[in-house]
C-alpha cells in the first residue's frame, strides 16, 4: 500500500492531537508514515504508533526548527522524491500551511488548505472545504504531482490503530537558501493549564463588553473545561494576548460548543468561529449581529449571567 | 529602497460571496470588490518605510478589470506606480499559477532582478489560504519572513516580530527579503483628498502574461493542480433561542448547556 506522509505537530516530541487526527484520516489513503522534525522523537514515536503509523521518519538537526518554515519543506521534498505518497497530510495552522505551500512549488503539487475532510474518491484524494466564513461548503480534489492536504484541526474523531512505528532518521542537507530567516529568539508563552484554542471541544471568548475584566470569561470557561478566547477589540486594548484571538487575523476555531461573551459579532469575527457546532452567546444588545448566529442567546450583563452560569455548571458538574 | 507590495482585490465579504455555476469559480463580476482588508496594512508598512528614507513603493495586482480599483486604493494612500496584472486566461488560476504569475511581476516591476523588499498580507480575505508569501517566496529564492506584528529595516537587513502559536518570536533576515504583515503591524492611513487627487497622475502599467514570458497553458482553470468538483451553499443556522436576562438568565444558559450534554 502506497505511504501517506503525516507531518507531525509536536512541542519537544510532545504530539498535539491535532497528528492523531491526521493519522487517523491517513489510514483512509494509504499507510501512514508520521514524519517527525526537531527534538524528542523517541517521546512521539509512542503516540504516532498508537494512532497508525507504520514509519516514524525523524530530522533532527537543530538547523531544522532555527529557521522559518523553510527547511521542512525540503525535509518533506525530500521524503516525497523517496516515497512517492499518495498524499501529504500537514496540520492547518499559520506554519503548516506555508510548508504546504513551498512543497507545492517544490514538488510541481497541488495544495489544498483548510480542508475539514479527506476521503479517497474515484478520483484521488477528495476534500472538503468550509469557505467564506462557513457559508459554503466546497468539494475538491488535486490533479497534478501528490495531495498535499493541510487539514483543520477538529476535523475527525480519532481513533487509536496501533501500528509499527518504525523510526528511520531522514538524510538532508538543509540549503543555505533555506536558512536564511532566523529565529534570534523565542519567548514560550505562559503556561494557562487551559486547553489549546485551536483544539478544544469548547471555548468561551471575551470582547470589549468585559471592559478590561476577563474573571467571569476566564472563570466560565474553567467550569466547563474550556480555552478562552477574544476578539480583536480585546486584543488592541490589551486585555488579552493576541495568540488568543478568534477570528480573520486570529485563530480559526471549530469547537462543539463557542460561547461568545461581550461580542457584537463583526465579519472578521465571524470568520473566525462561525462554523463552531453550536454557538452561544451573552450580549446586552438584543441588535447585536452576533444574535443571527446563536443556537441559544441570552441578552443581558455578563458580569451577572456569565458568573450564575458559572455557578449552575459547577452545581449540575458537582 | 525598492519595495514592491502585493495587493490582492477581493470580493466584499459583507455581500453575499458566491461562486459561477458553469465553473465553479469565485464570482468575481457578480459581487462589488475591493482591496483586500489586510493588504492596506502591507501597504501602510510600505509607505512608512519609504518615508522614513529614500525609497519608492510599487504595488502589483493579479486579476480581472476591476482589480485596477485596489491598485488605485493604493496608490490614493501613497504608493509611487501600480501594475495591473490581467489577462483573460488567468481566471481560475489557483494559489500555485497565481504565485508563479506573481514572482514573474514582482522581479519585472523592480527591473528584472528581485527588490530589495517585498510586502504582502499574512492572506486574503477571500481564499483565505495564507500561502502566497510562502509559494513567491519559494519562487524567487528570498527569505521568507512571515506574519509580522512588528518590522524593523535597516540597510543591510530586517527583523520583525510575530506571535507564534507557542511563542513570541523575533526573526532576523538580510535583504532582499519578503515579508508579510498582520493587521497588529501597524494602523492604515485613510486616503487624503490631496492623496486622492495625485494618485490621479501616477503611473498604472497593465501587463498580460506575455509581458511577463509566462506561457498561457500555465495558468488558469484547465492548468490548475487542484479542482473544485462541487460547492453547495450550507443551510442558514436556524435561529435560535434568545432569551432576555431576568435575573434567571445564567440558569437558563447552563439548562440549555445541560441539555445539549455539555455538562
Ligand atoms: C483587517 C481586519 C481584521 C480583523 N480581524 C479580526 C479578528 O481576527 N477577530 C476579531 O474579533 N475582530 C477582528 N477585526 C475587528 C472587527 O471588525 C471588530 O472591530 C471586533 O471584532 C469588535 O470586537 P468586539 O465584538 O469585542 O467589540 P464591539 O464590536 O465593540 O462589541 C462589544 C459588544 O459587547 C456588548 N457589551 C458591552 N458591555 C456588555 C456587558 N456588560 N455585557 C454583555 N455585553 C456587553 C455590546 O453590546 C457589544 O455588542 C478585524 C478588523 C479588520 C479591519
Ligand atoms: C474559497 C476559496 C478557496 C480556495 N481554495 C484553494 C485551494 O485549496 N487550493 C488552491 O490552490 N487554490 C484555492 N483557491 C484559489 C486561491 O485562493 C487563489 O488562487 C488566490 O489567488 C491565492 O490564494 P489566496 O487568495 O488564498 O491568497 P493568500 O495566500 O491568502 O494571500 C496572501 C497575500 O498574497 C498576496 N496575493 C494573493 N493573491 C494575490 C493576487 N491575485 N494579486 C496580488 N497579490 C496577491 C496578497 O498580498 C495577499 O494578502 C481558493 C479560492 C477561494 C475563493
Amino acid at each position: 500500500m502506497a505511504e501517506v506522509l503525516v507531518l507531525v505537530d509536536h512541542v519537544d516530541g510532545k504530539v498535539r492531537k491535532s497528528t492523531a487526527e491526521l493519522l487517523t484520516i491517513a489510514r483512509r489513503l494509504g499507510e501512514p508514515s508520521a514524519v517527525h522534525i526537531g527534538p524528542g522523537a523517541e517521546t512521539a514515536q509512542v503516540t504516532l504508533a498508537k494512532y497508525g503509523a507504520e514509519k516514524v521518519y525523524t530530522f533532527d538537526a537543530p538547523e531544522a526548527l532555527e529557521y522559518l518554515v523553510a527547511p521542512q519543506a525540503e525535509v518533506l521534498a525530500a521524503l516525497v522524491e523517496k516515497t512517492s505518497p499518495v498524499a501529504v497530510l500537514i496540520p492547518s495552522n499559520s506554519a503548516g500551511k506555508e510548508i504546504a505551500g513551498r512543497l507545492g512549488i517544490k514538488t510541481n503539487s497541488g495544495v489544498i488548505t483548510d480542508a475539514v475532510d479527506v476521503t479517497a474518491g474515484g478520483e484521488g484524494v477528495e476534500t472538503t472545504q468550509s469557505v467564506f466564513a462557513g457559508s459554503y461548503t466546497v468539494k475538491a480534489t488535486v490533479n497534478q504531482g501528490t495531495a498535499i492536504v493541510a487539514v483543520k484541526p477538529n476535523s475527525v474523531a480519532i481513533e487509536a490503530a496501533p501500528a509499527a512505528g518504525t523510526v528511520e532518521a531522514v538524510d538532508v542537507t538543509v540549503s543555505d537558501a533555506a536558512k536564511a530567516a532566523k529565529i534570534v529568539e523565542s519567548k514560550p508563552k505562559e503556561a494557562t493549564g487551559r486547553p489549546e484554542l485551536t483544539e478544544a471541544a469548547i471555548v468561551v471568548s471575551g470582547g470589549r463588553g468585559t471592559g478590561g475584566d476577563f474573571g467571569p470569561v476566564e472563570e466560565f470557561a474553567d467550569s466547563l473545561g474550556a480555552a478562552v478566547g477574544a476578539s480583536r477589540a480585546a486584543v488592541d486594548a490589551g486585555w488579552y494576548p493576541h495568540s488568543n484571538q478568534v477570528g480573520q487575523t486570529g485563530k480559526q476555531v471549530s469547537p462543539q460548543l463557542y460561547v461568545a461573551a461581550g461580542i457584537s459579532g463583526a465579519i472578521q469575527h465571524r470568520a473566525g468561529m462561525q462554523t463552531s457546532k453550536t454557538i452561544v452567546a451573552v450580549n446586552k444588545d438584543e441588535e447585536a449581529p452576533i444574535f443571527e448566529l446563536v443556537d441559544f442567546g441570552v441578552v443581558g450583563d455578563l458580569f451577572t449571567v456569565l458568573p450564575q452560569a458559572t455557578e449552575a455548571v459547577k452545581k449540575a458538574k458537582g | 529602497m525598492n519595495i514592491v507590495v502585493c495587493v490582492k482585490y477581493v470580493p466584499d465579504a459583507q455581500a453575499d460571496r458566491t461562486f459561477n455555476e458553469a465553473d465553479n469559480t469565485t464570482d468575481r463580476d457578480g459581487v462589488e470588490g475591493l482591496l483586500s482588508e489586510i493588504d492596506e496594512y502591507a501597504v501602510e508598512e510600505a509607505l512608512k518605510i519609504a518615508e522614513s528614507g529614500e525609497g519608492e513603493v510599487t504595488v502589483v495586482t493579479v486579476g480581472p478589470e476591476q482589480a485596477l480599483d485596489a491598485v488605485k486604493k493604493a496608490l490614493q494612500m501613497g504608493a509611487d506606480k501600480g501594475v495591473h496584472v490581467s489577462d483573460e486566461a488567468i481566471h481560475g488560476s489557483d494559489a500555485a499559477a497565481t504565485s508563479l504569475i506573481l514572482a514573474e511581476a514582482v522581479k519585472k516591476a523592480a527591473g528584472g532582478e528581485n527588490p530589495d523588499l517585498v510586502l504582502m498580507g499574512m492572506s486574503s480575505t477571500d481564499g483565505v489560504m495564507g500561502v502566497v508569501p510562502a509559494m513567491v517566496a519559494e519562487r524567487l529564492g528570498l527569505p521568507q519572513v512571515t506574519y509580522a506584528s512588528e518590522l524593523t529595516v535597516d540597510g543591510q537587513g530586517l527583523k520583525i516580530r510575530r506571535d507564534g502559536d507557542a511563542a513570541s518570536e523575533t526573526i532576523e533576515s538580510s535583504l532582499p527579503a519578503l515579508v508579510s504583515v498582520t493587521d497588529q503591524i501597524n494602523e492604515p492611513r485613510y486616503p487624503s483628498f490631496k492623496g486622492i487627487m495625485a494618485a490621479k497622475k501616477k503611473p498604472v502599467e497593465t501587463w498580460t502574461l506575455a509581458d511577463l514570458g509566462v506561457d498561457a497553458g500555465q495558468v488558469g482553470l484547465d492548468a490548475a493542480w487542484t479542482t473544485v468538483t462541487s460547492f453547495a451553499k450550507r443551510p442558514p443556522r436556524e435561529q435560535g433561542q434568545i432569551v432576555t436576562d431576568e435575573g434567571d438568565g445564567g440558569a437558563k444558559l447552563a439548562e440549555f448547556l445541560s441539555a445539549q450534554k455539555f455538562l
